[in-house]
């Protein structure tokens, strides 16, 4: 078992980093030939920095547009950014003070980060508009999210698992030496779960977590008439 | 126009999200681009005969356009179907159909782009909501990226700035691509190709119409005020939307920016070449007649030696000049290519290239180079209707939002009475007027007047409350379609004008005593 999920975390993690970065790069690379930022937009590099920054922690489009959808989100995100922050004590040896001060917030986190991926899930079956928009794989997504955030809940408050042990597989796979994993239902729950998170990220609407930094809409300055911008295929209908 | 009759919508005293009603407008189409007014934009003619060929190059262009435009690529990936927008499109609001809802326009090419191009959708297409290409799924596009103003309102709420404009503008490339146009932008574009502006105004009937113009102006003031055409060595050159050259109310506001300059002693002239401000280019989603229309600016520029360019009463038409043209054109500042820096060396660096008439005046009002008599306009109460090519997709002045400010400042300025309509319909988040972006077309009255909505009843609740009479704006096409639209809702055709309209009545010429 042990092996197995060695292997499986392996495949992931390459699948996650290789199909992330791919991506990231197709992004990149994709020019935005016009401005188009959505006004009133800042005219200025710290503005478009700052504006990011508002719409990347405090969800402020969403905001403006739907309350409800705002706080289930930024329950569930801000939830789930703490849970991240405190499973870095699996991987750090020694765990930094920062992450150690944490831990007790960590634990409150992984209920709101349920509670936000069930009342978004609710959404879609109760508001009648969100129903007709939703795919299979969005209430997929919520119920993988919502599985890994259950059994990790299972594990910390139900039924323990040995947390040493598990940090001794993970130093263990990131050293190439294989550690044996503990045995726990509701740990290879987890962990499949998570592989199978980090399996279908590049290839999913979980793209908008770097979609966002690249949003032209978003992401450019409003200055198109002190400046002159120019993606390099436009450039070249000029010179003929 | 045949068909059944067109109806408004009751407007709702408390507005609140409509219950859908699957398909409701699915019928509604505009008319097919013919073969005559497909060819010479170099689109093919018609659908080919054969479907997989259609369906190739439908699909090829896509993959063309995924990889010029980050914004399709990231919006495509990027929608978690939260639905935060699901609600804010005013077509959407109008006729209850789902698929106006602007996530689900744009999960019909999403749909598409999952099959062919994810690895997802080409291996698991149900689970991901993916499906292939048919000519059912074209009509779709066909139907309901025609029924989008590109309006960006959507854009404002989604929190990944998710632009359906944008999908519109490609969904509507590809139908071009694929020789399925629409009639009423390709003819206009055609047109701006052959004669100079959208109307077919060829230059001798737009000079005599302008000559025209200048008699009534005296006859009304007693001043010689100059409406010129093709003016070498003129300062200024104004590029305005051809309707403002007769079409009521436009025609009101040209006479007003006749006055500002004649006002300010600033000399200025139109050109016959460059009759046309709007841009339908940007309609299509097509680069090419986007940037070919916008040439003739550039040329004229050039021709006439002009050290400024200033814009006229239009939406898109702005937001093409100020966030599309110094890329297009060079018109503006801060290149270093030989092909700018032509035109900018011989533009003015001391003011913004190019400027709409709206900082214009508002900067020569600051000045005090402008007088008025305010009580001139006192049989009108005002209130201002922000178009939405300016309000989000383009600025005014040195500060965002000063597209916001300025003509609520001129509109101040001139006028006593005057009353903002709803925080949540103005602004940022202001309401299309319904036929913007290649919609104002007779044929797809039926969503015009629907999609009007929610922008008549922010006006009817001023109209109650603040006896409001005058519905200012600064876009050719929302003044074009209030005034048809309107009646339909029970209010006056003549209560929509142009904010330079105000600043005709009641500016002062010198020669007053
Ligand atoms: C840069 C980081 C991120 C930002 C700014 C961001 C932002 C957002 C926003 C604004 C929404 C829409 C509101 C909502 O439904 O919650 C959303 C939805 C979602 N996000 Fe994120 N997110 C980020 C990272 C992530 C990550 C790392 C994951 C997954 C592990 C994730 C999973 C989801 C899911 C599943 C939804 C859809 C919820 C639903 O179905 O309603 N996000 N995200
Ligand atoms: C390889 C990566 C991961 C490992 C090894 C892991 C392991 C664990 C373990 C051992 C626990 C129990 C903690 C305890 O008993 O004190 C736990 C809890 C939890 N896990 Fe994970 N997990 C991983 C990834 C994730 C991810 C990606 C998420 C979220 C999407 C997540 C969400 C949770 C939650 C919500 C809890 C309960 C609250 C908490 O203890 O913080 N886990 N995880
Ligand atoms: S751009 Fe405007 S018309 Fe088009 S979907 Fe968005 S809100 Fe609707
Ligand atoms: S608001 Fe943006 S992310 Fe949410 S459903 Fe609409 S387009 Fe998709």
């Amino acid at each position: 078992m042990s092996l197995l999920f060695a292997i499986l975390f392996y495949v992931a993690a390459a699948v996650f980093v290789g199909g992330l970065a791919y991506k990231i790069v197709d992004f990149a690379r994709t020019p935005a030939p016009l401005k188009i930022p959505t006004t009133p937009a800042p005219i200025s590099t710290p503005g478009v920095a700052f504006r990011m920054f508002r719409e990347v922690v405090f969800f402020e489009s969403l905001f403006k547009g739907n309350l409800w959808i705002w706080a289930l989100g930024a329950a569930f995100h801000f939830g789930l950014a703490l849970v991240l922050v405190r499973h870095l004590r699996y991987f750090l040896e020694p765990v930094p003070a920062l992450i150690a001060f944490a831990q007790p917030f960590g634990m409150y986190a992984g209920f709101m980060m349920a509670a936000g991926l069930a009342g978004l899930w609710a959404r879609r079956f109760l508001v009648e508009r969100i129903r007709y928009i939703s795919t299979y794989s969005d209430h997929l997504m919520l119920a993988l999210l919502l599985t890994i955030a259950a059994t990790g809940l299972g594990m910390k408050f139900v039924m323990h698992t040995d947390v040493i042990g598990v940090k001794a597989f993970f130093l263990g796979l990131m050293a190439f030496d294989i550690q044996p994993l503990p045995a726990h239902p509701g740990l290879y729950i987890h962990l499949a779960c998570v592989a199978l998170l980090m399996l279908v990220f590049p290839f999913s609407k979980l793209l908008h977590a770097p979609g966002i930094f690249f949003s032209p809409t978003r992401n450019q300055t409003d200055n198109p008439r002190e400046a002159r911008h120019l993606a390099p295929w436009a450039a070249k209908l000029e010179k003929n | 126009m045949a068909g059944p009759e067109i109806k408004a919508p009751a407007l709702r005293e408390f507005p609140t999200v409509p219950a859908l009603q699957p398909d409701a407008t699915a019928d509604v189409k505009c008319w097919v681009a013919s073969e005559k007014i497909q060819e010479p934009l170099g689109f093919p003619g018609k659908l080919a005969d054969d479907w997989q060929e259609t369906h190739d190059r439908a699909i090829g262009r896509m993959g063309e356009l995924l990889d010029k435009y980050r914004s399709l690529k990231v919006f495509m990936d990027a929608c978690v179907h939260c639905g935060a927008c699901t609600d804010k499109c005013h077509y959407f609001i109008g006729t209850g159909d789902p698929k106006n809802m602007p996530v689900a326009r744009q999960d019909l090419m999403r749909s598409v782009y999952r099959r062919y191009f994810t690895p997802a959708g080409k291996m698991f297409p149900q689970l991901v909501g993916a499906r292939d290409l048919t000519r059912e799924v074209l009509d779709e596009w066909y139907s309901y990226y025609w029924q989008c103003s590109e309006c960006r309102r959507c854009s404002v709420f989604c929190p990944y700035g998710i632009d359906t404009a944008e999908i519109t503008m490609a969904g509507r490339e590809i139908l071009d691509a694929v020789g399925y146009g629409q009639k009423y932008s390709n003819e206009i574009i055609g047109k701006v190709h052959r004669v100079g502006n959208n109307l077919g105004l060829p230059g001798p009937a737009l000079i005599d119409t302008l000559s025209g113009l200048e008699e009534d102006v005296k006859d009304d003031t007693g001043c010689d005020v100059r409406y010129p055409v093709d003016e070498k060595g003129a300062e200024v050159l104004l590029v305005t939307p051809s309707a403002d050259f007769f079409a009521e109310p436009h025609i009101e506001s040209t006479i007003g920016y006749g006055k500002v300059f004649h006002a300010a002693g600033i000399s200025w002239t139109f050109s016959s070449m460059a009759s046309e401000a709007g841009n339908f280019g940007m309609f299509i989603g097509n680069y090419d007649q986007l940037h070919k229309i916008a040439q003739r600016v550039r040329q004229a520029a050039l021709e006439l030696g002009v050290k400024r360019i200033v814009v006229g009463e239009c939406g898109h038409a702005w937001r093409v000049a100020y966030a599309f043209w110094n890329t297009l054109t060079g018109i503006g500042a801060g290149a270093n290519d030989p092909f700018a820096v032509e035109l900018q060396k011989q533009l003015d660096p001391r003011y913004k290239q190019p400027a709409h008439i709206c900082e214009v005046t508002w900067d020569l009002i600051q000045q005090g180079r402008l007088k008025f008599d305010k009580s001139a306009n006192d049989h009108r109460i005002v209130t201002f209707h922000d178009s939405c090519n300016v309000a989000r997709g383009s600025r005014m002045g040195d500060y965002a939002g000063g597209q916001f400010d300025i003509p609520r400042h001129i509109i101040k300025a001139v006028a006593n009475k005057f009353h903002d309509m709803a925080p949540e319909t103005i602004g940022e988040r202001t309401f299309c007027c319904g036929g913007g972006g290649g919609v104002l077309t007779d044929e797809l009255m039926d969503i015009r007047v629907k999609g009007a909505l929610p922008r008549m009843e922010a006006l009817q609740r001023v109209v109650d409350d603040n006896g409001v009479n005058f519905m200012a704006t600064i876009c050719a096409i929302c003044k074009a379609q209030f005034s048809k639209v309107l009646p339909y809702y029970g209010f006056k055709s003549g209560m929509v004008g142009g904010v330079h309209q105000l600043v005709s009545t009641a500016i002062q010429l010198g020669n007053e005593q």
